[in-house]
């Protein structure tokens, strides 16, 4: 094969150049496609970073909101109750949502497999995924405070949460434990081990990289809602610990922060919205170096 | 006719065949195989003498046998003897019930949504169909290595071996972590893979060779000190030489096990098996000593089979 050898190329063996053409129009499209969708992203990234980072400061994250939003800068006070009460609320909410929903999938997965209910539950499922985040506020609400006579409380709205989270776990539980080989079961069964144990020990342990994606995904969309909190952990500026107080949450901080007139409090806004995407990331690289170490194929 | 507890054997009623009754295997006690079935505490190994106990292999006896997939009967009425601390080989072309079959020896079939099994798998003496059958205890009897190989990808070669101990629940009767230690060497050693990965028992063992792997798949079973060890085309994803590991390593397993293969290479049948038996559409056509069904075969079907005139 010398270079000398392609001049008498045969022509079959040659590329065609309508096929050329068709080709790098082919590419072209699709890393135009590719571009523009990264556009908005880089934006995003872009405006998070130059009007957040300058919102941040030591007191933004060590004070309480003062609530006085008319007058300079250094009285608007931070964002500490948010940042507080996002990470109890959702850490609430994943203890209840994370166990139940794998339990769910585990469930579908191994033993409900193609029985009616089975079918049903995974109906379902899908239903409570198009849900409106709001109508999981809605219903908590229906049923915790009003139906209860109460009032709002922390511990309402990481039930809203955790009713929003769920369908999503189990959902990606579901597809990630549907791919680990049944020859991995049957093997575990062929030694011996009872059916919890190779669940336990071998299916979840597998699993596990694939199921925090899914964990992970879930936390992400429930510490980013507003609407299911409003009416369900009421607002306040104040930092409570207390589940069954008023509780602050950092998307709620935004919503309440960007409507207001002042700039510096809209700044308060970015700031805490690169906050919050600064806790996802985080979150997600902790989990990512937990899950590197049990190395799985 | 009764067993050993004098309850009415389930067996009473049933006629008497003589190639089935021929002689009972000269070194298993009857009574060992059916207390790790049952239950039976009294009669259980006492955690003291598990560590060393190795059990000897005991015979498979397969009464009229039939195995479903929903409507569909892959295994009409098969009536078969696996001698103990012997290796048979099933051969028989795709499709014809071999590894269906096999997976009746240990209850394995019916994990397949839709499957059954009729008919009587006697280990021994004991019916492992017998609904007071643990069927957890029947599948640390009897082991099982799969046509490909797989070890648990989470796991290292160490606790792929462990797992046997670990996952059945046997690790407090195993009691020191030394003592943990001296059975999984134990049981690489009997695979032959202990010189090899001694230096990395801690990597993973998906890190291993492909024959390497299926040896760990074998050690693995052999940690739980099973008497019988099934294995569906164990050699199907090796290479020539890794195969012939394999095979030699069945020759010595035999002393401690009963063995029964499935297998697709007639060769291998012939160098490792001691009786071979042909299946054919579900329905047993022929058993015998391996050299004779491969040489002097009784049915034409066999023999057509075996000189490659079809399959």
């Amino acid at each position: 094969m010398s270079s000398a050898g392609q001049a008498r190329l045969p022509a079959r063996f040659a590329v065609s150049a309508a096929r050329r053409r068709r080709d790098l129009l082919a590419r072209g499209l699709i890393l135009t496609a590719t571009v523009i969708a990264l556009v908005p992203l880089a934006l995003i990234l872009y405006y998070l970073l130059r009007k957040g980072l300058g919102a941040w400061s030591t007191s933004f994250f060590s004070t309480d909101p003062t609530g006085n939003t008319f007058f300079k800068t250094s009285s608007i006070g931070g964002i500490k109750s948010a940042i507080l009460g996002t990470i109890e609320m959702v850490g609430l909410a994943a203890a209840m949502a994370i166990p139940l929903g794998t339990g769910v999938a585990v469930w579908l997965i191994e033993y409900g497999r193609d029985s009616w209910f089975a079918h049903a539950v995974r109906y379902f499922v899908d239903v409570l995924t198009g849900v409106p985040s709001i109508v999981f506020g809605l219903f908590i609400y229906i049923v915790l405070v009003v139906g209860t006579g109460s009032s709002y409380g922390a511990y309402k709205g990481s039930f809203a949460l955790a009713l929003l989270m769920l369908p999503v776990v189990t959902r990606s539980a579901e597809v990630i434990l549907q791919l680990i080989p049944s020859g991995l079961r049957e093997s575990a069964l062929a030694l011996g081990a009872p059916r919890w144990r190779v669940i336990s020990r071998v299916v979840l342990p597998t699993a596990l990289p694939g199921l925090i994606t899914g964990v992970l995904l879930a936390i992400a969309r429930a510490a980013g809602e507003t609407a299911p909190l409003l009416f369900t952990a009421g607002e306040t500026l104040k930092t409570n610990y207390g589940l069954g107080e008023f509780m602050n949450a950092l998307p709620v901080q935004i919503y309440r922060d960007v409507t207001s007139p002042t700039t510096a409090v809209v700044d308060r806004a970015w700031g805490t919205a690169l906050t919050l995407v600064a806790m996802i990331l985080l979150l997600n690289l902790m989990a990512r170096l937990i899950s590197r170490r049990s190395h799985v194929a | 006719m009764t067993t050993a507890d004098g309850l009415p054997s389930p067996l009473a009623d049933m006629e008497p065949e003589s190639r089935l009754q021929s002689e009972r295997p000269q070194q298993s006690d009857g009574s060992q195989a059916r207390a790790r079935i049952i239950g039976d505490s009294a009669r259980l190994a006492t955690p003291t003498d598990n560590a060393i106990v190795t059990n000897q292999g005991v015979s498979v006896t397969l009464r009229g046998l039939r195995a479903f997939y929903g409507d569909a009967e892959q295994v009409k009425g098969v009536d078969l003897e696996f001698r103990a601390n012997e290796v048979t080989a099933i051969i028989g072309p795709s499709g014809c019930g071999k590894s269906t079959m096999i997976r009746c020896i240990n209850r394995m079939h019916e994990e397949i949504p839709g499957a059954r099994a009729e008919g009587e798998v006697l280990l021994d003496e004991t019916d492992i169909y017998d609904p007071a059958v643990d069927v957890v205890a029947v599948r640390r009897a009897v082991g099982m290595v799969f046509q490909k190989p797989n070890p648990f990808p989470t796991m290292s070669v160490f606790d792929n071996v462990a797992a046997g101990l670990r996952l059945g629940g046997r690790v407090r009767s195993v009691g020191s972590k030394a003592e943990l230690q001296a059975k999984v060497e134990s049981a690489l050693r009997g695979a032959s893979l202990w010189e090899e990965v001694r230096e990395r028992l801690h990597e993973p063992g998906a890190g291993l060779s492909g024959g390497q792997q299926q040896r760990l798949c074998i050690a693995r079973s052999l940690a739980v000190d099973p008497e019988v060890i099934l294995m569906d085309e164990p050699c199907s994803a090796l290479d020539p030489i890794a195969t012939l590991r394999i095979e030699e390593l069945i020759d010595d397993l035999k002393r401690r096990v009963t063995i029964v293969i499935v297998t697709h290479n007639m060769q291998q049948a012939a160098r490792v098996a001691d009786r071979t038996a042909f299946l054919l559409g579900g329905e047993l056509v022929e058993v015998g000593p391996t050299q004779q069904i491969f040489t002097t075969p009784s049915d034409p079907r066999t023999e057509e089979y075996v000189t490659g005139k079809f399959g």
